[in-house]
């Protein structure tokens, strides 16, 4: 069975890889931690299941996976008015306000997924029963997941190109590095702060569109997704692209070995050993 | 400050009317009404602990939901597995207790960090309390909590009593008394040496260092001290609410203490009591009137952030300063 919890572990690493790479871009240009991240996981997931439900089999099998990009393009629409609307005015103001604004709309965002797709659950598993299962190593495993770590491999590879060899990501990272210093070099904050936070918010939205096939899409959706968000970026480092990676797949596969072996425990087992490598290592596995 | 100093200044005389006013509450409110009012006193006491480290330590904490769940459910657990012993002469003692060595621990790991660091490692131990709480069911009744019955008194019973009978009336005295001591209590810390080196701690780590503060240490007994106050509110909090689950360890409630210390003001000593009674009524009219209470709530902090960012406490008091002012 562990080839299929290896599996498993990858799987649920390359989501969360995700859902934190968008946490820890926003954490790092904008020193906000945005508790919002999860309500934009969740509008992914909506969107998703509700274009894939009002398409549905009328389009070519190839075009119901491009449709999963409605939500990383709806997310990314939510995170830009956000950023124009309310954190703009939040840069200057002191922690405990922006933490409280992204709670605030945390609890706004929530009740406006209520209103627009109402409390039922949204089931959109055409993308997932499309692919079928494979054989890997004497195991049947739904293709689909494997289908979800190439998406997230190639977004994780596609940032690090961005962030390493492109104009736009190189001044993103001196913003993260050293906000000020970057101001008085002349580089545009304003437009590249919107800029990381749609960013962040359409690959939150990504991976909630990913997850939309395999799991009904309900209210509330977003909040586990945060919280394991949160772990993954305090042990991964704040603010550090290789600590999301590492911190994601450490988090998958204690999850996927954790439901394994002692389920009763697996979420309890998660937040001790983030508590003991922040005891050992305070700031992170990969923290400046 | 001697008795003397105290008669002369306003503020004490206001403090005494407002006590003896209080002491008529139970008569002149519905039960219903005294209820809420009673949730709004053990959430008062929450934000007395809780500004110690927002207001005067400069520690923003996510997770002080974890030493209100500490205290509520020393009381619950105390009432499955220990009923001879549930009196609230031993509950109160032992809810205190129990929220020093878990917010020992906590704050041990916590207070090496501050700013963000400080909030998200909060948030994540108490997540990890959430968690225990919610998946060993057995013993804690995960998701669906534990009830809590009437505790005796000081000897005597309340067996045959309705929770409400029980609510309005010794039980808001005990409340009352408890929300006194717990006033004058932190009065007394924010004003002593040790409040004021908080203070300078707050306003600036390096220069408090300088003279001879030992930074970490003053944080780990201001966190200790805060807890303590949160998980006695949580205790008083259970008899009022007669149900605990483990929603309380979650960083959503721990949301809540925050949202409501800064809707007082922070910056205020009596603004988290303030903004305790302004939530409590805000969220159960809300809760009441649409099913989108998140959104009234939630609309309600983002303005509070963009225009009150001083609070109730902190607006009626500069708007004070201006009248008297123009008045000269």
């Amino acid at each position: 069975m562990w080839v299929v919890y290896t599996l498993n572990g990858l799987y649920f690493g390359a989501l969360l890889f995700l859902i934190s790479l968008g946490l820890n871009i926003i954490l790092g240009v904008m020193g906000i931690l945005n508790l919002a991240h999860g309500s934009l996981y969740a509008i992914g997931a909506f969107t998703a299941a509700w274009v894939i439900i009002a398409i549905g089999m009328k389009v070519p099998a190839f075009f119901l996976y491009v449709t999963l990009l409605s939500g990383l393009v709806l997310a990314g629409i939510v995170g830009f008015l956000m950023e124009k609307s309310l954190i703009r005015f939040m840069y200057k103001r002191t922690l405990e306000y922006q933490l409280l604004l992204t709670f605030g709309a945390l609890m706004l965002l929530e009740d406006v997924i209520k209103m627009i797709w109402g409390g039922q659950a949204y089931y959109a598993s055409a993308p997932f029963d499309l692919l079928g299962r494979v054989d890997i190593l004497g195991h049947v495993y739904p293709t689909y997941f494997l289908f979800v770590m190439v998406v997230a491999l190639i977004a994780g590879l596609c940032i690090w190109l961005f962030m390493s060899k492109t104009k736009l990501g190189i001044m993103l990272r001196a913003i993260s590095l050293d906000r000020e210093m970057a101001t008085g070099l002349g580089l545009d904050i304003n437009r590249l702060s919107t800029f990381a936070f749609v960013l962040g918010s359409g690959l939150a939205g990504l991976a909630g569109a990913l997850v939309v096939p395999t799991t009904p899409a309900l209210l509330g959706f977003g909040h586990e997704p945060l919280i394991l968000g949160f772990i993954v970026v305090v042990v991964g480092g704040l603010g550090s692209l290789k600590g999301a990676l590492v911190g994601s797949l450490l988090v998958g596969f204690t999850r996927s070995f954790g439901i394994a072996v002692f389920p009763e425990i697996e979420l309890p087992l998660l937040f001790l050993i983030a508590g003991i490598i922040l005891v050992v290592k305070p700031e992170g596995l990969f923290g400046r | 400050m001697g008795l003397k100093q105290i008669s002369r200044n306003p503020r004490w005389i206001i403090y005494l009317l407002i006590f003896i006013a209080l002491l008529f509450i139970p008569r002149m409110l519905s039960i219903h009404d005294l209820m809420l009012f009673e949730y709004g006193i053990t959430f008062a006491i929450v934000g007395l602990g809780f500004n110690l480290l927002l207001g005067y330590t400069g520690l923003l904490s996510f997770g002080h939901g974890a030493y209100f769940a500490a205290g509520a459910y020393s009381v619950a657990m105390i009432a499955k597995y220990l009923p001879q012993a549930y009196s609230l002469e031993i509950l109160i003692p032992a809810a205190l207790f129990f929220s020093l060595v878990l917010s020992i621990i906590f704050g041990f790991v916590c207070v090496r960090h501050t700013k963000i660091f400080f909030s998200i490692l909060t948030l994540s131990l108490a997540m990890l309390l959430f968690a225990l709480l919610f998946k060993l069911y057995h013993i804690t009744g995960g998701s669906d909590g534990l009830r809590v019955p009437l505790p005796t008194m000081f000897g005597m019973s309340f067996k045959g009593i309705r929770r409400p009978e029980f609510l309005s009336g010794t039980y808001y005295y005990f409340l009352l008394g408890v929300f006194s001591v717990s006033f004058l209590l932190m009065k007394g810390i924010v004003s002593s040496p040790f409040g004021k080196a908080l203070q300078a701690i707050r306003d600036n780590e390096v220069r408090a260092e300088l003279i001879g503060i030992r930074v970490r240490r003053y944080r780990l007994y201001a966190f200790i001290i805060s807890g303590m106050f949160v998980g006695l509110g949580g205790a008083l909090w259970t008899f009022v609410n007669g149900h605990v689950t483990a929603d309380l360890s979650h960083w959503v409630f721990s949301g809540e203490i925050v949202y409501m210390t800064l809707l007082g003001g922070f910056g205020i000593f009596e603004g988290p009591i303030i903004g305790a009674m302004i939530f409590t009524y805000l969220k159960l009219y809300a809760m009441g009137n649409t099913q989108y209470w998140m959104f009234v709530i939630g609309g309600t902090l983002i303005v509070l952030v963009l225009l009150l960012p001083n609070g109730v406490a902190g607006a009626v008091s500069s708007l004070w300063t201006k009248i008297k002012k123009k008045s000269h």
